[in-house]
């Protein structure tokens, strides 16, 4: 690690001055993926602006048809909340299964989307369910909030205060979990939200998170499980790795799409 | 019996401390005055040093003092020994090119040190790393064996011609082509035994320190055996003498065999203690560890087996190329030869074997001895192998295995592979572990996976290994330099309280519950009243350490012979101090009766006689009761078993579930029933790890791929299944404890039995053969190419 000047923020407005007036800040939330980059040296912020402070950046509100969740909401949180559970229980049932118990208990919803790795379940969570995004300046969809690889629409500085999901009528999420991180060798979101049917596919794209349009015309209004499953994805565009090959991810695309589509029912 | 004693299965006494973050590692431990290394360190995989240029990294702040290799070899600091020396088939000894502790003129793989950095802290070494000026001309790595092999290849030693440190063999070559040559049936396979990054949870570390008004040295270090570092980096890296060096190894948080050798590390921070001249810590960081702590495994090897009509083992042909990265470590040599070629008998009476190995130089880190080494890539090929043949000649799998077993009856037994197995009942082991898994109602459970679209399947494993690394003039003539005796003392204090001092290194292990059992059980006393000392060659007298499954089978016995020196000499107090005839002592339940009489005297009194006598045969004897002993077994210690795995595999992801795993372990006397079936558990997690989930990944230019665990796959426990495991052991024939080691028994046993199992799911699919680590994604392409 390099040195920084470490702030511990006590407001949203205390959080974005103090990262507006360092030279080259960043926030800091559960640090499960900064606190890594920084001791292997990747990464050397002048600031680490500490969002841990600010209490009204954490919890879950139920607002009836949506439900919305504070960016310094932790994974376990959000896994153990009955709100979530009873009005969205597959966003429950994603967080409950990203990383394990220590990352579950630090890492928060805003960083993982702040962050953007195409192997993160959030991003699939987010599209699939059509969230938007809340920061201090603006609300954006999720279709247009995850850009490319680690890249986001935020601007340098924007701070994400919560993510609003709409209550699903219809959601499941199959994940296939690289054997080492844990984190998405491919999940998919399946969702029907307001009549729309939406299929998002995290772990596999070289440009992350992406609705899967083929998958969703299969998909259909009725979730047809069998005919997602029939549906031969292409392996262009897709990563490749010594995890995983692109055919192989494109087979698990339509596997686990349609694993979620049965579980959603 | 003691309660305490032989079978008892006592709570490990150790883990009181382990459990309440009382143990004390090295990097808990600090110095007055004590200062930071930081090792500055290759990130290419082949490279020549032009230049180091340190002058502004020595003006960083806090910057003590920074050396390269040229000021270690000005110095005339000698290189990094190999303990075992190899020859080739015409006679001539291995290449042993130069090791240096810091890199001289070439790096030779990622994570070879160029240079130390030696500040007030361990950020401010680090910082100043950054500032060295390395001026290297990167060179074409040597990675892959054969392109290694290959006359053009670049050369990782330059005085090594294509790479080759030794090309061995074993066994009777003519009359195994004999025996291939009046085969029916040639069953021949092509196998990877893939390689490991050890991983210990406890990353290495050491502090080095020097004392200017004496010229001692004192090293901390993370080893499996202090006496061997001693000797090692003492007599041929630094010259110290042994009075003054001495090595403290204290809690150690697992070795795996990755903590035997004696590193670079130890010997540049032990030379650098005297210049600066302060103590200085060294703690790797994990990613550290995964570039330098020697790896494990990685062969290539073609095997035939000749069978007749009836699938009797003829003949069994072995070509192995064994990859020993870039330098030889200190049992890198000894691995792929006496520690792999020797156990080609595996359980079999096959007549005739020929066993061949090319060891290859690579821009890779070390590979050397890792929790098996060298039997669990023979157990793999073999078992891979017979299995292999039962199916081509349509024969069980069980039954081809019973029909070539060595039978109870035909012990000892000399394989054509040099060693004599000295006593076991390989057919009992087997139909023991058939019971257990219930493999007779293996098919009704394969027909219901597949009634839910998963296919199911079974394999097994029936293994040998040799344990002990002894008897000393049988691994001399194998090529180890040094005999491998191992040491005891046992102090019996005046009151009769006892302390123990072994050359056994315990990381993990338990010896400070098992070995004073082994005293609880000589002296009839319980176990709070003994402490076991190891891992400190100012304490202890002498060692050889804790690998090859030896503490139990080498180190126990010495201090049974210690204790047994004990009794004698209390007999002898005691007949004195009771006017009796020596012939006429007993000694039980830790008493001293005179036989026929209610005289006796307790194993404290007569202690207390021996250090504070009034009345003593002072001509005859002298006070105190204190005894050292050296043992050397018979004989290695074989213990074998056999192991049987269950899997359902879901083809449509190619994920494999381990539904059963039943091991049944021939260990000899189970000393501590609980401690074994750890030993085991570990072992097995470690062995269905290397199966499934391990594998150590290279780039063609020496690129660790897996070099975190975001891509290195660590087995963990949502990975295994409830472990069926058992002990069905025929005693021991070759140590008077009649015990044979399990510390390794798990990690040799399952690899094989795991891809039999996935083989036999997957046959009706027409896949015939899979690679380990058996991911899922390997699985569902193995599926997808059928
Ligand atoms: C071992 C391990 C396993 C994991 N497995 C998974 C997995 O299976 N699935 C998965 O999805 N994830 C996984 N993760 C990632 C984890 O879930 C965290 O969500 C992720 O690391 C980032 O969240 P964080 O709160 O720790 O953010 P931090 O590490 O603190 O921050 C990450 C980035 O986001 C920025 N940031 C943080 N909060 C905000 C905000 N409110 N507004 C703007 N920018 C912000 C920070 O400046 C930083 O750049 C794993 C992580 C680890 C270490």
């Amino acid at each position: 690690m390099y040195n920084f000047n470490y702030q511990k923020a006590t407001s949203r407005d205390d959080a974005i001055s103090a990262r507006s007036s360092a030279d080259d800040g960043s926030y800091l939330a559960g640090g499960m993926t900064l606190i890594p980059t920084l001791k292997q040296r990747l990464a050397k912020p002048s600031d680490v602006i500490d969002l841990a402070a600010i209490d009204d950046l954490a919890g879950i509100t139920d607002d009836g048809g949506a439900i919305t969740i504070g960016a310094m909401t932790t994974h376990a949180a959000v896994a153990n909340s009955d709100v979530v559970a009873s009005k969205i229980p597959a966003l429950a049932a994603l967080a409950g299964h990203i990383g394990d118990p220590q990352v579950r208990n630090r890492g928060t919803i805003g960083g993982s989307i702040a962050n953007n790795d195409p192997a993160a379940d959030y991003p699939a969570g987010c599209v699939g369910l059509n969230a938007t995004i809340i920061t201090n300046k603006r609300e954006i969809s999720a279709d247009d909030f995850f850009t490319d690889l680690f890249e986001t629409v935020l601007e340098d500085g924007e701070l994400i205060t919560a993510v609003s999901f709409p209550v699903a009528d219809k959601a499941a999420y199959a994940k296939f979990p690289n054997p080492a991180s844990r984190y998405a060798i491919v999940g998919v979101m399946v969702a029907q939200t307001g009549g729309e049917t939406r299929a998002a596919v995290t772990g596999a794209s070289q440009s992350g998170v992406y609705r899967a349009a083929d998958i969703e015309a299969a998909l259909g209004d009725g979730l047809d499980a069998a005919a997602a499953k029939a549906v031969k994805v292409s392996a262009d565009g897709l990563n490749s790795d010594i995890h995983a090959s692109a055919e192989y991810r494109a087979h698990l695309i339509s596997i686990m799409a349609s694993r979620a589509a049965t579980a959603a029912g | 019996m003691s309660e305490t004693g032989i079978g008892a299965a006592v709570r490990r006494v150790e883990d009181k401390r382990f459990l309440t973050g009382r143990g004390k590692y090295i990097d808990d431990i600090d110095q007055r005055g004590q200062l930071y290394a930081w090792m500055l360190r290759s990130p290419h995989a082949h490279a020549r040093i032009n230049g180091v240029d340190t002058a502004t990294a020595s003006q960083a702040p806090g910057v003590v003092a920074i050396f390269t290799g040229a000021d270690m070899a000005a110095d005339e600091v000698g290189g990094i020994p190999c303990a075992w020396q190899i020859h080739n088939k015409d006679g001539s000894p291995m290449h042993e090119p130069p090791h240096p502790p810091l890199a001289v003129d070439k790096v030779r793989h990622v994570g070879d040190q160029v240079a130390v950095v030696i500040a007030e802290t361990k950020a401010q070494a680090r910082d100043a790393a950054e500032l060295i000026a390395v001026d290297y001309d990167v060179l074409p790595a040597a990675i892959d064996m054969d392109l290694a092999l290959a006359d053009n290849a670049s050369l990782v030693h330059d005085d090594v011609p294509n790479n080759l440190c030794f090309d061995w063999e074993i066994g009777d070559k003519d009359a195994t082509e004999a025996a291939f040559a009046k085969a029916d049936h040639v069953v021949s396979i092509d196998i990877v035994n893939n390689r490991l990054i050890p991983n210990a949870m406890e990353p290495r570390a050491a502090i080095a320190q020097y004392e200017p008004s004496n010229g001692n040295y004192t090293l901390h270090t993370t080893t499996q055996n202090p006496h061997v570092i001693r000797l090692l980096m003492g007599a041929f890296v630094l010259q110290i003498p042994e009075h003054k060096l001495r090595i403290i190894a204290p809690d150690v948080g697992g070795g795996f065999g990755s903590k035997i050798f004696h590193y670079a590390e130890e010997a540049i921070l032990t030379w650098a203690s005297a210049k600066v001249p302060q103590p200085i810590k060294w703690t790797a960081e994990r990613s550290e560890s995964f570039i330098t702590d020697a790896h494990g495994r990685d062969h290539e090897t073609h095997a035939e087996l000749a069978m007749d009509k009836g699938g009797n083992f003829l003949g069994l042909r072995v070509s192995t190329k064994a990859n020993i990265g870039a330098y030889l470590s200190t049992f890198g040599a000894a691995v792929p030869t006496y520690l792999h070629g020797t156990l080609m008998a595996g359980v079999y009476t096959t007549p005739a074997i020929y066993c061949e190995v090319k060891t290859v130089f690579t821009n890779t880190v070390p590979v050397d001895a890792y929790r098996g080494a060298g039997r669990p890539e023979c157990t793999y090929l073999l078992e891979r192998l017979v299995t292999k043949a039962a199916r081509e000649i349509g024969m069980d799998p069980v039954e081809i295995r019973q029909k070539n077993m060595i039978q109870p009856d035909q012990f000892p037994y000399q394989t054509p592979v040099a060693l004599e197995y000295d006593v076991g009942n390989y057919p009992a082991s087997l139909d023991t572990a058939l019971q257990a898994s219930d493999y007779a109602g293996f098919e009704k459970r394969r027909a219901e996976s597949e009634s839910n679209d998963k296919r199911r399947g079974i394999g097994i494993s029936t293994y040998i290994e040799a344990c002990g690394i002894a008897p000393s003039a049988v691994a001399g003539a194998l090529g180890a330099r040094a005999g491998l005796y191992e040491s005891a003392q046992v102090r019996v204090h005046p009151t009769g309280s006892v302390t123990v001092y072994t050359g056994s290194h315990s990381h993990g292990q338990g010896h400070e519950t098992t070995f004073a059992q082994l005293v609880s059980e000589s002296f009839g006393i319980p176990i709070e009243q003994v402490e076991i000392k190891h891992g400190d060659t100012g304490e202890v007298q002498f060692g050889m350490g804790t690998y090859g499954s030896r503490s139990i089978a080498v180190g126990g016995p010495a201090i049974l012979k210690a204790c047994n020196k004990i009794i004698d000499k209390a007999t002898k107090i005691v007949a004195h101090i009771l006017e009796a005839s020596e012939s006429d002592i007993e000694f039980k339940d830790g008493k001293f009766t005179v036989s026929g009489t209610d005289r006796e005297m307790a194993f404290a009194e007569v202690s207390l006689a021996a250090y504070v006598p009034h009345n003593y045969p002072i001509e005859e004897l002298e006070p105190g009761l204190d005894e050292n002993a050296f043992y050397d077994p018979l004989n290695f210690s074989y213990p074998a078993g056999c192991h049987i795995c269950e899997v359902e595999i879901d083809p449509e992801t190619g994920d494999v579930d381990i539904t059963n795993f039943t091991a049944v372990d021939d260990v000899g006397r189970v000393i501590n029933p609980m401690i074994v079936e750890g030993q085991v558990h570990g072992g097995l997690a470690q062995g269905i790890g290397q199966a499934l989930l391990e594998g150590c990944v290279y780039d063609d230019s020496g690129q660790l791929l897996t070099g975190s665990y975001m891509d290195y796959t660590m087995p963990r426990a949502d990975n295994l299944p409830n472990l069926n495991v058992g002990t069905q052991s025929v005693l021991g024939a070759s140590n008077p404890l009649e015990v044979k080691g399990v510390g390794e028994v798990g990690a040799i046993g399952s690899p094989p039995a795991v891809i039999n199992a996935i083989l036999d799911a997957l046959a009706p699919l027409g896949v015939d053969d899979i690679s380990m680590p058996a991911t899922s994604a390997k699985v569902w392409q193995a599926i997808q190419n059928a």
